[in-house]
This record gives C-alpha cells, sequence and structure tokens, in this order.
C-alpha cells in the first residue's frame, strides 16, 4: 500500500438534526398516546403522589416496539459470576418491581417491558387542561386584578443596561454614522435605544372555589384516594388557569370545619356522616365571607353517599339553598367496596337545576371524566 | 479535539496503521471523523450516518443520549462495515483515548473485510441507506407521513424475519420484483434480462399438473422463513411504494444481520488487538495509565449479563494459546503440531460466526473459569439453574440462535384457499411473548391484508392466533 491508508476530518455538524426531529416526532406520539389515556393517567399514584417532584414516569405500553420475542419470564439466560457460583443461587427478585437496572439482565434486560414516557407534571397539567374552564362564570361588581404581567412594548433613549435593544442601538450608530459620513462604526451614548415596558393589568371576576370532602369512617383508603386526586387536578387546574381564585377546604364527618390545604389531603378522619353539616358551614361562609354580588361561587363536594338517612332531607333543603348563590354545585359519589344504592346520590335526583351536577365513579379511571364533566365552559361570559 | 490533536493523531495513526498491518491485519482504508455527542448518538440509534426518518430511531437516540448526558454511557466510536471504512469518533474523546480506538476500529474493519458471514453485504451500504432514506422521503411526500410511517411500524414489527440464507440452495429463485419507482437499482436491472430462463436449466419443472392445479397449489411450497420478502412479494393489498419500503428494511436488516451474528467475536477481535498493538506503539507514562483504565473498562464484567468484548477476548487468547502450546493431549488426539496460534485465530475470523464460535471453542475450562451459568426466573427470583458447562454451552448457542429471536415459518399463503396466512413458530422449548404476539399480529395484518394466523406452542399445548382486523382468536389444536 503506498501513501497515507486514512483520512482524519472534522466537520461542522451543527446543521444535522435528524435525531432531534425524529425525537421530536416520537415525543408527539407520546402525547398522543396520553391524551388517549388520560383517564388511566389522571389518577395514577405516582403523580398524585408526586408531592412537588418536576418530572412524572408515565408507563405506555402503546409506543412498545412490538415485534414476536420469547416470554422472557420463562426464558434461560447466560449470565458471569465473580467465581464458584452454584446452582440454586439467587441473582436477584423479580426486576418489575425494581427499576430497571436493578435486576439481572441478559443484555436484553429481562422484566423492564413497557415504555414510560417521560413528562413533567406541567406538560401533563396541560394535555389534561385544555379544555376545562370555570363554568357560568359571570362578571360581577367587585373585580380583583389578576395578572400584572410586564410586557416590552416601547423603545427609550434611557434606561438600564440590561434592557438593551442591540439591533435599534446599532442601526441608530449607522445611521448617525452615515447621516456624518464619519465612516466609523463607534456608539456614542446618543445611539443607545432600550426596550421599557408596560404593566399589563386585567381584571377578572372573581371566583371562590368550595372543596368539601367527606372524611368520615366509611370513606376508606380508595374513596379518599379518588376524592383526592379529583381535588389534586382541580386544585392544580384553578391555580393554572385562574390566578386569583380563592380556594378554601372543608371537611366533615357529622361535623364540619375549615382545614388548611395540606390538613385536607393529607388527614383521614372517622366517625358516622352528615352531610348537612358541611353545607351549613359553606352557606356560612358564603353570607359571612363572599357575597354572591361579588363573587362566583363553585362549591364541590365528594363523599361516598353514605349519609345519615335521617339527614338526607335536611340535605336536600341545604342544597337547594346553595344552588341559589353558586354557580354550578358539583357532587361527585364514589362507589366503593360497600357501596349502599341508597345513598345521597338518590336523594339529589329529584333536584332538577341546571345548575346541578353530579357524577357517578366507581374506579381510579373515572377522575378525569369528571373533571370534565364539572369544568365543562358552558356559558362562559 | 484542537487541530494540534488532529495532527498528533494522524501521526500515530501511522504507526497504529503501520503496526497493525504486521500482526496481519487486513483492512480496508480508512476514513476518521471526529463528531460531536449529539451527532455520534444519531449514528449509534440509526445504525448509520444516513437514514430514512422514523419515531422509533428519536426514541432510540434520545434514550442514548440521555444516558451519555447522565454520564451512564458513552460511545468512543461508531464504525460502518463499508470500503472506505468509516469510523466516527466522539469530539471529546483525548488523544489517547482516540489512538485506543482507533487500533480497535482496524480490527473490526479487517473483520468486516475477511469474515465469510460479510461476505455479501454491500460495501456502499452508506450510499444505499441514503438513497432508501431519499426515496422513502419521497413516498411521505407523494402518500403522506402517516401512511408511510404506520407502514414502516409494521415492516418494523418483523424486521427480524429475514432469510439471511436466501440465496444458498436456492437455484432460478424469484428475483425482487422490479419496483416502478427505484431510481437506484443497478444491480437489479443487470440481473433482468431475456436470458434469466438460463438460470433455471437443469431445474425439474412440474408444468403439467401445475396449470391444472394452481388452485390448490400450496404457496410457498416449502416452509418459508422470510416473512417480510414473502410479504413483499405475494402480499395481494399492498401498493407498489409499500413493497418497495418492505424491500428497503429487507435490505438494511440483511446488511446488519452478520453484526448481530458476530457481536462477540468481532468485539472480542478488536478487544485482542487493540490491546496488542498499543502495547507497541510509543506511549508516555500518563498515557499508559489511561490506556489501562480504559481497557480495563472496556473488559469489565457486566452485572448485568455478559459482556462480549470480554468473553470473545477469553476465548481468542484461549485459541491461540492451545494451538501454540497444545496439551499432550490435543498433540494425541487432534495431531496439533503447535505454534500455529496465530493462524488459527485467523482462520477461525474467516470462517466462525458466533454460535460456531462457542460450540466449538468455549471450553469447559473456559466455562469455568469465566465462571458461566445459566439463570433464569424461578417464581419471582432470578435463580441460577445450570452451571454444568456443557448445558451451559447449550443454552448460550440456543440463546444465540437466530439473532435472539424466535423462528418463525411462513407455512401457507393462501390458507382455507382463501388468501389468508398461516405462520407457524417452530417452537424450542421457550414460549412466546403472548401479548407481544397479540400487538405484533395486527401488524403482520397490516401488511398482507387478510387475516392472519400463528401456530404456537404455550405450556406444551398447541394454539392458534389469529387476527381478522377488528379481534384477537385464540383457539387450542
Amino acid at each position: 500500500m503506498t501513501g497515507t491508508s486514512f483520512i482524519v476530518s472534522k466537520d461542522d455538524w451543527s446543521l444535522h438534526r435528524k435525531g432531534h426531529i425524529d425525537q421530536q416526532r416520537h415525543m408527539e406520539k407520546v402525547k398522543e398516546a396520553i391524551k388517549k389515556n388520560l383517564a388511566d393517567i389522571v389518577a395514577e399514584e405516582s403523580i398524585i403522589m408526586s408531592e412537588g417532584r418536576k418530572i412524572v414516569k408515565v408507563p405506555i405500553r402503546s409506543l412498545d416496539e412490538f415485534h414476536f420475542r420469547f416470554n422472557r419470564n420463562k426464558q434461560k439466560y447466560v449470565g458471569q459470576g465473580d467465581g464458584a457460583t452454584k446452582k440454586g443461587d439467587v441473582l436477584g427478585q423479580d426486576s418489575s418491581s425494581q427499576g430497571p437496572g436493578k435486576g439481572p439482565g441478559a443484555g436484553s434486560e429481562p422484566g423492564v417491558d413497557y415504555y414510560e414516557a417521560e413528562i413533567t407534571v406541567d406538560e401533563l397539567a396541560e394535555l389534561i387542561f385544555e379544555d376545562l374552564g370555570l363554568p357560568n362564570l359571570k362578571e360581577k361588581k367587585q373585580q380583583e386584578l389578576i395578572s400584572d404581567s410586564f410586557q416590552f412594548r416601547d423603545v427609550r433613549k434611557k434606561g438600564i443596561m440590561s434592557n438593551i435593544d442591540k439591533r435599534r442601538t446599532i442601526m441608530e450608530s449607522i445611521r448617525r454614522n452615515a447621516v456624518e459620513g464619519t465612516g466609523d462604526i463607534a456608539i456614542k451614548p446618543d445611539d443607545l435605544r432600550f426596550k421599557t415596558w408596560d404593566e399589563d393589568v386585567r381584571y377578572q371576576s372573581n371566583a371562590v372555589v368550595i372543596a368539601m370532602m367527606d372524611t368520615s369512617g366509611s370513606m376508606g383508603p380508595f374513596e379518599k384516594y379518588i376524592a383526592r386526586s379529583f381535588f389534586f387536578w382541580m386544585v392544580r387546574f384553578l391555580r393554572t388557569k385562574y390566578q386569583n381564585v380563592n380556594i378554601l377546604f372543608l371537611a366533615h364527618h357529622t361535623v364540619a370545619k375549615e382545614v388548611t390545604e395540606e390538613e385536607f389531603f393529607t388527614k383521614g378522619e372517622s366517625g358516622g356522616t352528615r352531610c348537612s353539616s358541611v353545607y351549613e358551614l359553606a352557606l356560612e361562609i358564603i353570607q359571612t365571607r363572599y357575597s354572591p354580588e361579588d363573587y362566583n361561587i363553585y362549591p364541590f363536594h365528594f363523599s361516598d353517599g353514605d349519609n345519615l338517612p335521617s339527614d338526607n332531607g335536611k340535605c336536600l333543603e341545604l342544597v337547594r339553598k346553595l344552588l341559589d348563590f353558586c354557580n354550578i354545585f358539583g357532587y361527585g359519589e364514589i362507589e366503593g367496596l360497600y357501596y349502599n344504592s341508597s345513598s345521597l346520590m338518590s336523594v339529589y335526583r329529584k333536584i332538577n337545576d341546571e345548575k346541578f351536577t353530579s357524577v357517578l365513579i366507581k374506579d381510579k379511571t373515572g377522575v378525569y371524566p369528571a373533571l370534565k364533566t364539572f369544568f365543562k365552559p358552558h356559558n362562559e361570559t | 479535539m484542537t487541530s494540534e490533536e488532529i495532527k498528533l493523531f494522524q501521526e500515530s495513526l501511522e504507526q497504529i496503521s503501520n503496526k497493525a498491518r504486521e500482526f496481519g491485519l487486513d483492512f480496508y482504508e480508512m476514513r476518521f471523523e471526529i463528531i460531536p455527542s449529539d451527532i455520534i448518538y444519531t449514528f449509534g440509534a440509526y445504525g448509520m450516518p444516513t437514514r430514512y426518518s422514523h419515531w422509533s430511531f428519536g426514541k432510540a437516540f434520545h434514550r442514548m443520549k440521555t444516558q451519555y448526558d447522565y454520564n451512564l454511557s458513552k460511545i468512543y466510536e461508531l464504525v460502518i462495515n463499508s470500503d472506505p471504512c468509516y469510523a466516527f469518533l466522539l469530539d471529546g474523546n483525548l488523544l489517547i483515548q482516540n489512538k485506543l480506538v482507533a487500533a480497535h476500529v482496524y480490527a473490526h474493519c479487517d473483520f468486516f473485510k475477511n469474515n465469510q458471514w460479510f461476505r455479501h453485504t454491500s460495501r456502499d451500504m452508506v450510499e444505499s441507506m441514503s438513497r432508501n432514506a431519499e426515496r422513502i422521503r419521497e413516498y411521505e411526500y407523494r402518500f403522506g407521513r402517516e401512511r408511510v410511517e404506520s407502514l414502516l411500524d409494521s415492516a418494523l414489527a418483523i424486521q427480524e424475519h429475514i432469510d439471511p440464507r436466501y440465496n444458498i440452495g436456492r437455484q432460478g429463485a424469484p428475483q425482487k420484483k422490479q419496483c416502478k419507482y427505484d431510481k437506484c437499482g443497478q444491480e437489479i436491472n443487470k440481473r433482468v434480462t431475456p436470458y434469466d430462463d438460463l438460470w433455471n436449466i437443469g431445474i425439474k419443472k412440474d408444468t403439467g399438473n401445475e396449470n391444472a392445479n394452481k388452485k390448490n397449489k400450496k404457496l410457498p411450497s416449502e416452509p418459508e422463513k422470510d416473512l417480510l420478502r414473502f410479504i413483499a412479494v405475494y402480499g395481494r393489498e399492498l401498493e407498489e411504494w409499500e413493497r418497495d419500503i418492505l424491500f428497503i428494511v429487507r435490505d438494511e436488516m440483511l446488511y446488519f444481520w452478520p453484526q448481530v451474528e458476530t457481536k462477540i467475536m468481532n468485539e472480542g477481535w478488536a478487544t485482542l488487538w487493540h490491546s496488542r498493538i498499543m502495547r507497541e506503539i510509543n506511549l508516555s507514562e500518563e498515557e499508559t495509565i489511561e490506556f489501562a483504565k480504559m481497557h480495563a473498562g472496556v473488559v469489565q464484567k457486566s452485572r448485568s449479563g455478559l459482556n462480549p468484548y470480554y468473553i470473545g477476548l477469553k476465548i481468542w487468547e484461549d485459541i491461540e494459546k492451545r494451538w501454540d502450546k497444545p496439551s499432550a493431549e490435543e498433540k494425541k488426539k487432534y495431531g496439533r503440531l503447535g505454534g500455529q496460534g496465530r493462524e488459527k485465530i485467523f482462520e477461525v475470523r474467516e470462517t466462525e460466526n458466533d454460535i460456531s464460535f462457542i460450540r466449538n471453542y468455549l471450553t469447559k475450562e473456559l466455562v469455568e473459569e469465566l465462571d458461566l451459568f445459566l439463570f433464569q426466573k424461578v417464581y419471582t427470583k432470578w435463580q441460577v439453574v445450570e452451571t454444568e458447562w456443557e448445558k451451559v454451552r447449550e443454552g448460550f448457542v440456543t440463546m444465540l440462535a437466530n439473532g435472539g429471536f424466535p423462528f418463525i415459518m411462513v407455512e401457507d399463503g393462501n390458507y382455507k384457499g382463501d388468501g389468508e396466512l398461516y405462520l407457524c413458530h417452530s417452537h424450542d422449548g421457550r414460549d412466546l411473548d403472548l401479548y407481544y404476539l397479540e400487538k405484533t399480529l395486527p401488524h403482520v395484518y397490516r401488511l398482507w391484508g387478510r387475516t392472519v394466523h400463528m401456530e404456537t406452542v404455550v405450556d406444551n399445548k398447541k394454539l392458534l392466533y389469529s387476527y381478522n382486523g377488528t379481534k384477537i382468536l385464540k383457539q387450542s389444536m
């Protein structure tokens, strides 16, 4: 062989975006798949319990790359030990209960058999809230300012250096130098241009949401989890879309009390159930603190429907009273293990008011439809 | 790498390539490209510098890139089986790392060039794949991105089901159908001539009965392993551009297949030679330490499974030793003369693939020294189930068979006389993943256009899975 048999080169690859472009398409598919499975994902424990973690993992089976393959749980693999490995030695527990990589594998990692998309809670929230809104929102007398964001809309000669408008400054310099015919390109203080801002003030109607939850003994872990999943997204949704919505948390068994958000989501109580207690409290709060003249009022109540029978009549009466003040009243009933068909729901069937909305939730997948039912933005003004 | 470093690298390449040649390695001309991490992971995900677009590549790219970003794994190089041979080096590599990588790459190139399983691979696949990509892009433009994507989804679902030895033992095998849109196919054109029937001289024709029984004629006449090809040729519902894409997917898989089949040998071979070459070139003290660290990383036992670099290296070294200094028994039994180690490993690198490599050269002593065993899931635990060396070797070979994929045969392309497709899984003791089976059959249906069946064995019972376009049916047989 003559001469060199090799070439070494280094080129500019900055325009090669292929991997990123196809990754984007993959992300699109992930989002499509998530949207299709929102009902399953919304009540996913890893999200509700994410406690502020930014990124959550969502299992998506539809994005597996399917092909004919062996059953990984029945197959034998070749492994390598540190010496003196004997028959019967245990290498690890079933890796499906652990994170990937912990279990033993044979190149093909048995155990990890579905694709988990990573998505931020915000992105997920965006997908969930896409077509939700506060129903029957009306203009009220006393309006609060909801956003005071800044918008850069003006250019001035004075300002702080961090807001300098480079393009306009250079244009000014070129223009001045051309006029003066100096042929120079120096920038003089007079050329400097700064971006300045206006305050963007918008007003929006006030709203208060009253989250009411049954915390009585009959509300088991499942029922509580469902109610919490609903309120978790509800609170998130309200805070994302409306900056100045007040949210009150009322917990009740036979007596009701106003609790903090943290208590609402973490504390469990016991005892019997008298739902009228919480409605009374809600009415009292509306009368003393949130006048219907000034506020849009949205009470939501979640219960397993197992109310003291003698209390049902009173509940009906109070709900009717509440409906006079409210934009809508949402009632969610969770059908748990000991569900009884003569529940509060059957009592509320008598209510014939379009402002009253009720939802029956049987399992985790019912949370998303419930959100969609309650926050269907009809008649928005 | 700065241009200064590139210059130094070029100087050492001179030494490295000379050493490689002295050792008897025989390689193509080399093209080394220094590329940034994004690009090396793109090439890693696609397997090639240019390939058609598909979201699955984007997914692979993202996964690999994330692992790199979190410092969990790193690709130092990527080498392409082509003439000239392209090797892509990560821009962030140290000079010494690039030296080792270059030595490694020269041995890979030698392997590509000389191992017989690569004999039929196209050496200008970089260009072919870029033409394929262009054609698929054109189909996207003409027929819509969604349609092309959905076809690729289905084609990729069965891409492993090709027959890499399709042409062996077949005479006058029907050639690839000429495609209307084909821009490249020089080779294809060459073969379609008025004299093609000459190839069929000497092959018995059963013309008499053929016409009479045309309706009942079995298609294929013998069970066929090449599912992708079978569908591309005989699928009645496919449009021409769809057939073309199936052939593209098949051609690219045929190109990659020998790499799947020689992973252990090829990586072991490259590791063997990089260490020998590096030992013979001048290194500073610091470089020697860095080299030792990196080499130790390469041959590190993997906690999760087998490290092909390590296993391959140990077997190569063992072969050379046993042919250099045969034991008394080997001398007597096999008439081995000794001193033939080098010659022997070059012969093995020419003729074997991983299956025969393991079967012929994984000895009792090696299984024990490497502490190899078989393990499997027992209830909820992963447990060692076999340490006896012959059983381990057998299990190893089974794991490698057919690239690790189940054997699927096309039994009948006109099942029930109704054009339905009947596939049979050649069961070898390993059951299929039934969830995946149920999800893959619709892809086959998407391509075939009529009901598809798959015969398999689950827990010692024969089962027939069918998909008719709306649902999966499961029957015991």
